[in-house]
């Protein structure tokens, strides 16, 4: 199971230009919802059952006093292992053997949702409050299995997101943290070889989300 | 922009300053971040640290409004280090050039001035000349007069510690961008500026973009792959529109104005310079045939010798008339101006001190307003404050195509014209804006030949106007070639090496080079001659051949003039037409020929005794202008304050503003500067998810999901002095207008130290607006000043005093 496709998502190259946050709601007709501004750009405020791919900004000033912001451009990582999928039966949640997307099914609402979200370590499952659907990113399932690159990666205009074949893409990650690492010592690709969107951070994770490097 | 997007990818330091391409201009940072992966140094340099500041190798504040002071200090820099690419400066700039004995510079006044008219004679910055009425040179730039040697003197004021105390940026930062910026003034490096409406809009606005270009003179950019001075302009068509006179300056192809009193003759003479020196090539001589063929287009048969092709048939500025935006709703709110079309824009929104444009558009009988959704101007009457039962103005709406409903050339910020499809048909009753034109002319000339008593009918009855179809609609392909233009008569021509070469009335002509001032030819805009040929539609090319692996793509499209991917590339060689640096070559003199781009002309180099021309063709002298004594607030950059500033005095001398702005005069051109009601700077902005005044992008809801409400960013020290929590509701105010919004407190922002004085900034994006979404605020332009630069009289959006308070 470790072929199949991969994201990498360099964030040093991602200006939060949020192409791949509105991609993903017209790709998959996913509702604007309504939002206010809170005192930051992030909008909206988290993922959610209507959001499954989202741009999440981190602010702040560095030990040498100067000023920093970090995007995310948050989505399921498609793990390798999907601790969402847990004990659950491959009709609900569904791990596509060719691709190695992750695809949550209409059946996701006879499922335990709290166990699912537990399962998980970033925190991406959401639920429909109403019909108690699940819902995260499919790694744009209809899209790759005919021949299309997913929405996000084809609307990032700066290279920060890349798809191809897994190793190409892990070869790639490699390559630019060796570059990155000469002049930001933290740099990383982080649990490269347990998730298919593999983000490239030049900071401590923390700092751009709570659980960009997961729960732990 | 001399050079174009992709091009930013071969540069080794790109400067972004007066801008922030990372979130206005997504794409350039395509470019940005290849440039880095080859090793450049990004530069970001911002009252604000923003989404171009968060990927930059470095950045640094400066205070809004002060970016000639940071730019002369680095002048000064250069010239005092010597790190200036002398080759280049002493063959292709006028840095040689011996000043007259009348120029001088005294506490911030240049020569000349009349303080009564707030103008400058600009005689007494003339150039000392010889007996052939060239300027007198010193190539050993040694001369005290000599423009390299007055530029010092200029400049000697602007030390790091000057310029640090006017526009807060510390000195250590100060040093590090110069030091960065000027590594690229020698030539196998090369640096870029990428600029937009933070360097234009302000009351020194083009002195700004001057201040720079001069930088790149000294530093050898211009002309060079990875260079250039480059506009990111914020229409996706703002420079097609710009090439096609949208302003009221120019005419099409950027032709000299008419002016009352004028014939053909003296219009031909006043587009036309003379340069006594035979190796400077002078374009602009070519001025009448350019100015004969537009009004062939105009008018066609109708246009003869005899009645100077229809001259007298086009409107004429008066003496001293500047038609500008500020000056037209001056006029408007003075009850002046009838009727008014409100064409793609919404200035109800995008105008500095909006609320006298919507107060001005009260006073109109008629108001067309032509645009994809409803907006803040078609709807102005039943605006905030206003009773829809005291106007009289009578508004229509016409509803236009939006642009992927329609087919034509979009020419983008690098010149070029790419040739579009339409991908649907609009909807309902919307039309193209071609064809809402089309339908509205014939309207208009068919009421004009049936009025026999109609005044002066000429122009609108002699207008040659066959744009429509076999069905009547607006056929963009005749107006592309109408643009190129067409020969008129039966030709015979001699091709630049002599080789003659036969045209037939009706041939679409292949390059402004045939073009005629004899009416043989027509063009409606000279530039884009060659567009449009024999070869079929040059804009809709899509090769991707890349010989120079330089990224020109010649054969995508078509960039202006004659497919020239980088202007002035012939500053990009050296003498005897080498590249400075080979691994960057634009064009190279081979074997008696330019190979790579199309050339600035095909003359031999400089180093050609005989036939070498000199390199900045569009300039009558033919050398990049150091010394610039064509605009009318002085031949060098100065650092003047803006018209509302938080200091008392201008550091650098006694001229707190800039001596020749125009200031308005009447009940809401209100100003207030040094004023403790109004402490603290302010400036506009942009965000990515809405263009311009968000009239296309406040109707997406993903958009306004994105980006739902009006918010002004502030550092944490102001908002404690203002006991205001991030996410509160504010009030932010000038002495014009007021808003309500959220306040978003951020270590983005941080106080300006000028010297002992504390100097906060506030900013506020300027795409929201009342009509839409319900909670989404103001536009931010009902707080900014109708004040403008003294050339372009574009507003100072950019830096004006407010207060902030909790709302």
């Amino acid at each position: 199971m470790a072929e199949g496709y991969s994201i990498l998502v360099d964030t040093s190259k991602c200006t939060a230009c949020r192409g791949c946050q509105i991609a993903c709601k017209q790709w998959n007709q996913l509702p604007g919802t309504e939002t206010k501004n809170l005192g930051t750009y992030q909008n909206p405020q988290d993922l959610s059952a209507e959001t499954w791919k989202l741009v999440r900004y981190a602010e702040g000033s560095g030990t040498n006093g100067k000023a920093y912001w970090r995007f995310f451009s948050e989505q399921c990582r498609h793990c390798i292992s999907p601790g969402c999928m847990g004990e659950v039966s491959a009709e609900e949640i569904i791990q596509d053997e060719k691709t190695g997307a992750v695809v949550f099914t209409d059946k996701t609402k006879k499922l335990d949702f709290k166990g699912v979200k537990e399962g998980c370590p970033y925190n991406i499952p959401r639920q429909d409050a109403k019909t108690k659907q699940m819902f995260k990113c499919t790694m744009c399932f209809d899209r790759i299995s005919n021949g299309m690159i997913p929405a996000c990666v084809k609307s990032c205009p700066t290279g920060t997101m890349q798809f191809g074949e897994r190793d190409k893409i892990l070869a790639a990650a490699k390559k630019r943290v060796e570059e990155l690492k000469k002049s930001y010592p933290k740099a990383a690709a982080l649990n490269a070889d347990d998730v298919r969107v593999i983000y490239i951070v030049v900071d401590d994770p923390k700092i751009y989300h709570k659980y960009a490097a997961g729960k732990s | 922009m001399t050079n174009h997007w992709i091009d930013i990818r071969n540069s080794d330091c790109v400067l972004v300053m007066g801008s922030n391409a990372a979130s206005n201009h997504p794409i350039s940072m395509k470019w940005v971040m290849k440039a880095k992966e080859k090793g450049a140094t990004l530069i970001s340099v911002d009252p604000r640290f923003t989404q171009t500041s968060a990927v930059a190798d470095f950045y640094t504040a400066l205070r809004s409004g002060t970016d000639i002071a940071f730019l002369g200090g680095m002048i000064k820099y250069i010239l005092d280090k010597e790190k200036y690419f002398k080759d280049y400066v002493v063959n292709y700039t006028n840095a040689a050039y011996i000043l007259g004995d009348k120029y001088e510079f005294k506490d911030g006044l240049f020569a000349g001035y009349d303080k009564d008219k707030r103008s400058y004679n600009k005689d007494t910055w003339a150039y000392k000349k010889d007996a052939k009425g060239n300027p007198e040179k010193d190539p050993t730039l040694q001369n005290p007069k000599c423009v390299l040697q007055a530029m010092k003197a200029h400049y000697a004021r602007y030390t790091p510690e000057m310029v640090s105390k006017v526009t807060g940026t510390p000195v250590e930062d100060l040093l590090k961008v110069y030091e960065m910026y000027s590594a690229t003034g020698v030539k196998d490096k090369t640096g870029t500026i990428l600029y937009a409406m933070g360097w234009t809009q302000h009351t020194v606005g083009v002195q700004n973009i001057r201040a720079m270009s001069m930088i790149q003179l000294l530093c050898g950019n211009m002309g060079m792959a990875g260079g250039g001075v480059n506009a990111l302009r914020g229409e996706s068509n703002v420079q097609g529109s710009t090439d096609h006179a949208l302003l009221f300056h120019i005419l099409p192809g950027y032709l000299k104005p008419m002016l009352a009193g004028q014939n053909l003759e003296a219009y031909l003479k006043s587009g036309t310079p003379t340069c006594p020196d035979p190796r400077s090539v002078n374009w602009w001589s070519n001025f009448p045939k350019y100015a004969v063929s537009f009004l062939k287009t105009f008018f066609g048969d109708k246009a003869t010798k005899e009645n100077e092709y229809g001259f007298a048939w086009l409107p004429k500025l008066d003496p001293g008339q500047n038609c500008s935006w500020l000056n037209l709703f001056d006029s408007m709110y003075a009850g002046k101006i009838k009727g008014f079309f409100a064409w793609g824009m919404n200035p109800a929104c995008s105008s500095a001190n909006a609320n006298k444009v919507r107060q001005g558009l009260a006073k109109l009988d008629w108001l067309v307003n032509v645009n994809v959704f409803d907006n803040e101007t078609g709807s102005f009457w039943k605006g905030p404050g206003m009773d829809p039962k005291k106007i009289k103005t009578e508004v229509f709406m016409l509803p236009a195509a939006a642009s992927v409903e329609k087919e034509g050339s979009i020419s983008n910020s690098g010149r070029l014209a790419q040739w579009r499809y339409k991908a649907g048909n609009p909807p309902g009753d919307a039309k193209p804006d071609g064809d809402i034109m089309l339908v509205l002319m014939n309207k208009i000339k068919d009421l004009y030949k049936k009025d026999k008593a109609a005044k002066f009918s000429d122009p609108i009855v002699n207008l040659k106007w066959d744009f429509a179809d076999a069905k009547g609609h607006f056929d963009p392909h005749m107006a592309a070639k109408e643009i190129n233009g067409y020969f008129l008569a039966d030709k015979t021509l001699k091709d630049p090496t002599g080789k003659e070469l036969q045209f037939k009335k009706g041939d679409l002509v292949p390059s402004f080079l045939y073009l005629q001032n004899d009416g043989t030819t027509s063009s409606g805009n000279w530039l884009y001659c060659a567009s449009y040929t024999k070869a079929g539609n040059m804009m809709a090319r899509r090769k991707k051949d890349d010989p120079t692996g330089l990224g020109l793509y010649s054969e995508w499209a078509w960039a202006w003039p004659v497919n020239r991917r980088i202007i002035y590339n012939r500053a990009s060689v050296d003498l005897e037409g080498k590249p400075w640096d080979p691994k960057r070559a634009v064009v190279k003199w081979e074997g008696g020929k330019w190979v790579g781009d199309v050339p600035d002309g095909p003359a031999p180099p400089m180093g050609d005794k005989e036939k070498g021309k000199y390199p900045f063709i569009m300039k009558p002298d033919g050398l990049g202008s150091l010394f610039g004594p064509g605009l009318n607030d002085g031949p060098f950059p100065e650092h003047y304050e803006p018209l509302e500033c938080p200091v008392p005095e201008n550091a650098f001398s006694k001229q707190l503003i800039n001596p020749t702005t125009k200031i308005f005069k009447g009940d809401m051109d209100k100003y207030l500067t040094c004023d403790p009601r109004f402490p603290f700077v302010g400036t506009t902005y942009r965000v990515t998810e809405h263009w311009q005044t968000g009239c296309l992008t406040r109707w997406q809801p993903w958009l306004i999901e994105a980006q739902p409400q009006l918010f002004v960013e502030m550092s944490q020290e102001l908002a404690k002095l203002r006991n205001i929590k991030n996410g509160e509701k504010v009030k932010v105010s000038t002495v014009r207008g007021e808003v309500t919004c959220v306040a978003m407190v951020t270590d983005r922002f941080r106080p300006f130290k000028l010297g002992d004085l504390t100097v906060h900034e506030v900013g506020l994006p300027y795409c929201f607006g009342w009509i839409t979404p319900k909670e989404g605020g103001e536009s931010a332009n009902l707080l900014t000043p109708n004040v403008g630069d003294p050339n372009t009289m574009i507003p100072e959006s950019k830096a004006f005093m407010v207060n902030v308070e909790k709302a």
